[in-house]
């Protein structure tokens, strides 16, 4: 290695040197770089994804934790721990080991909570991912495989959800667990089987906790980690989709590199995630298995709910009407196996199924890297609204005993609002977005075409008043502006094209000299005030009004905006 | 000594890189790189990975009263995530050393009720300051850049040249001409697959063996006990009222289906009562026992209402008529509940008189079959 110090360009310092050691056995410098260099593009909503697995890191880190202090058994025991209205009351070792995690051990309760309302934002963001995905479209070819695995993922959220909040074994979660066995008892032809086999027998055994913890902690969380493990190297490989804009196309990437910028503001929202489930989880109580009770299956409480991600499928069993179906040889399809596994089972079906269904309506099995802004799909933005519509409405449905309760409203009555909400309310959904995306979409187009309205009234010699528009580019003889829409977002204020000089740096004080600013911009040619002494105004530049506006200029000339002639 | 040797990962010596170890290391000569500036290394480095940096826009100048106001700003932001971070672990620590105690008495108002609240305070504030810190360091004093990727289609080069070597393998093996070998392959897959699988069937048990589901501890003469284990007699309960019931069995207030509902009715819920088909006897004078275990989803219904006579379960609102043999008249149940025919023993205390005659709780497939 001494050849090495002596040779042109070999590293002199001590960490220098420390890394070619390093390089010489591992041979790590060129994928290191490629990493580093990596171009990821800058929008706020590629970062939903990213909240959801810094959830999922917190969760593997507050649920270690609290392994090291649950008993997954339903062996009976008397508590005997320091939260006095329990004592000497009989109930489960896991209802037991919650409640001396939540008061014996030190920040154990902290812990706890945490964990569950790291749980809630792991679904939620998981969720509003998949909604970007799928409004925006990023989930085209070649992206079915990875829209696929996220599909998988929420399911196995799901499950981790439903299997964690069961453990405690109080009196709510053995309440859910209840409704579980009697959703596995209502499949028809192997329910019975299933039961068995989940159970070890009928309702509820000696087993369900201890196995409801092995696929909470293993089973399920191994999957998980696998699935992610696929999603980003299928993320890395297929590189990332952006919005259209100035320089992207479908063939590049364009925004910050990895190293600094974009591992900078990373980690930073990694912190600021584990900094928003540590304050909730210490501030905001949730879950407070001690005032529910031991599970007791002849008692239950009042406005019994699960956590939000499963309360699409309670309120779809509380509208569901009472249907058994008799088939002949005395068998039967009880009313419960619709709204619970055929609901649920259909929505993640579609859901899954989504990108193949669409390619196969519109024909369009081109690869895409480019997204598409809602509001030029309009078919997928409203069958995207009709479907969010149909699952908020079953989630509201969910909570309807507590919306009679606090608005004072018969509970029958929300029942039947609730049924008959979940069939018309998705139509009227489709319609009024389809009519919103339209509405849009003419918007943009006029834009375009005849400028952003500026604001200013004028009154022509005439005596007519009108109001400036401000074209975006090249007009025709007749006004028209000829830029074409490139599915990216059309100014639409005099500000989005440079129409006002920037602010002042400074939040109580400005830390910049006024005149200073207004100096630099003039010298850039933005803002309106640097036009304004060789500017006279006499037309809208409306085809209505002769067409004598500008010749223009694009946005890209500094923004500078253009006077319409005379 | 040739510059060769010095690459990192050779060997050096006289055992030299074979002709195929190429790449930029030809392209550059180590006194080139070293010719070059950083800036353009990081550059040169970049188009290798397919990057283009288009724009730059510098941070704020050294020493600008800007620049001066971000570094203050971040190095407050980290300072305030020190020191919360340690308020936790003093917070933490101390409570119950050299500060009250930590645990929580139902009564207390005090440390220890803020105990928990200000773990999270301090942990959520000091993680936040982290990442608010980096934040205003990667906006306010990193260099903006706009860099532009290329993205690769799949290469046709590489797609024949790996088809021909998997086609090349595939052939060699012959086992597109050896059939036996294949089928035996697909015998023994199907064996072993089978095989792995079969554990799984110990989880498997019979539910039609001894009807669990349709059957419960209740029958002929066992006796009709309140929570505490004390037996009930006719006159106990105000009319209009509800008692849950269970089995006199060992552990009978435990079980998951026995839960029963002892109600006795006012004089005009009497009048009104009627009973379902061929359970016209189950009542004892004006108490009625139903199954407590909805046979919607097994939630216990809990709220009588007497002046309507209807029992709600609270999981989905399924309501059932008491003085209609507790049929359902709302809600998504579509059974009513099952009645338990119940008497007077020899001292005066209810029994049943015998089991529930149909499977309490949620329907399932074959349950009118057993």
């Amino acid at each position: 290695m001494a050849r090495t110090a002596t040779a042109p360009g070999a590293p002199t310092t001590r960490l220098g040197k420390a890394a070619v050691e390093f390089d010489d056995r591992l041979i790590v410098a060129a994928p290191l770089r490629r990493t580093l260099n990596k171009v990821f593009p800058d929008h706020w909503s590629f970062l939903l994804g990213e909240i959801a697995l810094y959830s999922f890191v917190i969760l593997l880190l507050s649920g270690t934790y609290l392994t090291f202090f649950f008993d997954a058994s339903m062996r009976e025991v008397v508590y005997e721990g320091s939260y006095a209205p329990l004592r000497g009351v009989e109930m489960s070792a896991a209802y037991d080991s919650t409640l001396q995690m939540s008061f014996d051990v030190r920040g154990g309760l902290f812990m706890r909570q945490l964990h569950h309302w790291a749980a809630l934002l792991f679904v939620a963001s998981i969720v509003m991912h998949l909604l970007r995905i799928f409004f925006t479209g990023a989930f085209r070819r070649p992206r079915e495989s990875n829209w696929l695995i996220g599909v998988v993922m929420l399911v196995l959220a799901l499950l981790m959800g439903v299997t964690g909040y069961t453990l405690p074994d109080d009196l709510l979660s053995g309440t859910g667990l209840r409704i579980i066995s009697a959703i596995l008892l209502s499949i028809p032809v192997i329910g019975t089987w299933a039961h068995f086999a989940v159970f070890n027998g009928d309702f509820v055994g000696e087993q369900i906790i201890g196995r409801f913890y092995i696929a909470h902690v293993l089973l399920f969380p191994a999957i998980l980690l696998a699935l992610i493990a696929v999603h980003l190297l299928v993320l890395v490989k297929q590189k990332h989709t952006q919005f259209p804009g100035p320089g992207r196309t479908e063939h590049n990437v364009v925004g910050n590199r990895l190293f600094p910028a974009f591992a900078g503001k990373a980690t930073g929202l990694l912190f600021v995630v584990f900094g928003v489930c540590a304050a909730l989880g210490g501030l905001v109580q949730i879950n407070p298995v001690w005032l529910w009770g031991p599970y007791n299956p002849a008692q239950v409480s009042s406005a019994s709910q699960p956590d939000w991600y499963i309360m699409f499928l309670d309120g779809s069993t509380r509208i569901f009407p009472p249907w058994d179906i008799n088939l002949p040889g005395d068998y039967t399809i009880p009313a419960l196996f619709w709204p619970t596994v055929v609901v649920a089972g259909a929505m993640f079906t579609v859901l899954a199924l989504y990108p193949m269904i669409e390619r196969k309506l519109t024909g369009d099995t081109a690869s895409h890297h480019l997204l598409q802004r809602p509001r030029d799909v309009p078919v997928r933005t409203s069958l995207g609204a009709m479907a969010l519509t149909f699952y908020v409405w079953l989630l509201l449905a969910g909570g309807n005993d507590v919306i009679a309760d606090k608005f004072n409203i018969s509970l029958n009555a929300m029942t039947w609002v609730g049924r008959i909400g979940v069939i018309i309310l998705p139509p009227i959904a489709y319609a009024v977005t389809y009519r919103i995306c339209l509405g849009l979409q003419m918007h943009d187009r006029e834009v375009l075409e005849h400028g952003i309205e500026t604001g200013v009234i004028r009154r022509l010699p005439s005596g007519e008043f009108i109001e400036v528009h401000q074209p975006l580019g090249p007009v025709d003889e007749h006004g028209h502006g000829q830029l074409a829409y490139g599915g990216a977002p059309v100014p639409k204020r005099m500000n989005h094209v440079g129409g006002a000089r920037r602010a002042i740096r400074g939040f109580f004080t400005p830390i910049e000299e006024p005149s200073q600013v207004e100096l630099e911009q003039r010298a850039e040619g933005r803002g309106l005030a640097t036009a304004e002494s060789e500017r006279e105004l006499t037309s809208s530049g409306r085809p209505s009004d002769g067409g004598r506006p500008s010749d223009g200029g694009r946005p890209s000339d500094g923004g500078r905006p253009q006077e319409p002639r005379d | 000594m040739s510059a060769r040797d010095t690459r990192p990962g050779s060997t050096g010596g006289a055992d030299t890189p074979g002709p195929l170890h190429g790449g930029p290391d030809d392209d550059y000569t180590p006194e080139q790189l070293a010719a070059m500036r950083r800036e353009e290394l990081d550059l040169l480095g970049a188009r290798y990975d397919g990057v283009e940096v288009l724009h730059v826009e510098p941070g704020p100048e050294p020493g600008s009263a800007l620049e001066k106001r971000a570094v203050r700003q971040v190095g407050t932001a980290f300072t305030l995530a020190g020191v919360f971070a340690f308020l936790f672990v003093v917070v933490y620590v101390g409570s119950g050393w050299f500060l009250p105690d930590w645990h929580w008495e139902i009564t207390e108002r005090g440390w220890s009720a803020l105990f928990t609240p200000m773990l999270g305070l301090f942990m959520g504030l000091a993680m936040t300051m982290v990442g608010v810190g980096l934040v205003l360091y990667t906006k306010k004093l990193l260099p903006h850049e706009t860099a532009v990727q290329d993205k690769h289609d799949g290469s046709h080069f590489d797609r024949v040249t790996a088809g021909a070597t998997l086609v090349g393998g595939y052939h060699n093996s012959g086992l597109g001409r050896r059939k036996l070998i294949t089928r035996s392959l697909l015998f023994m897959g199907g064996g072993l697959g089978l095989m792995l699988l079969m554990p799984l069937g110990g989880l498997i048990k019979n539910p039609n063996k001894g009807d669990p589901l349709g059957t419960t501890s209740w029958a002929e003469g066992v006796r009709l006990l309140r929570d505490d284990g004390t037996p009930i007699r006719p006159g106990d309960q105000e009319p209009g009222s509800l008692e849950t019931v269970f089995p006199a069995v060992p552990g009978g207030n435990r079980q998951a289906d026995a839960a029963t509902m002892l109600i006795r009715l006012r004089p005009e819920q009497v009048d009104a009562l009627r009973p379902r088909e061929g359970h016209a006897d189950f009542a004892y004078g004006e108490y009625v026992a139903y199954s407590k275990i909805c046979t919607h989803a097994g939630c216990p219904v809990s709220l009588y209402e007497q002046e309507t006579s209807r029992i709600l379960c609270p999981c989905h609102q399924s309501q059932f008529d008491v003085t209609q043999g507790a049929k359902p008249v709302f809600g998504p149940a579509t059974r009513a509940l099952p009645q338990l025919p119940i008497g007077v023993d020899d001292e005066g205390f209810f029994i049943a008189r015998s089991d529930y005659i149909e499977a309490v709780g949620p329907t399932y497939w074959n349950r009118e079959r057993i």
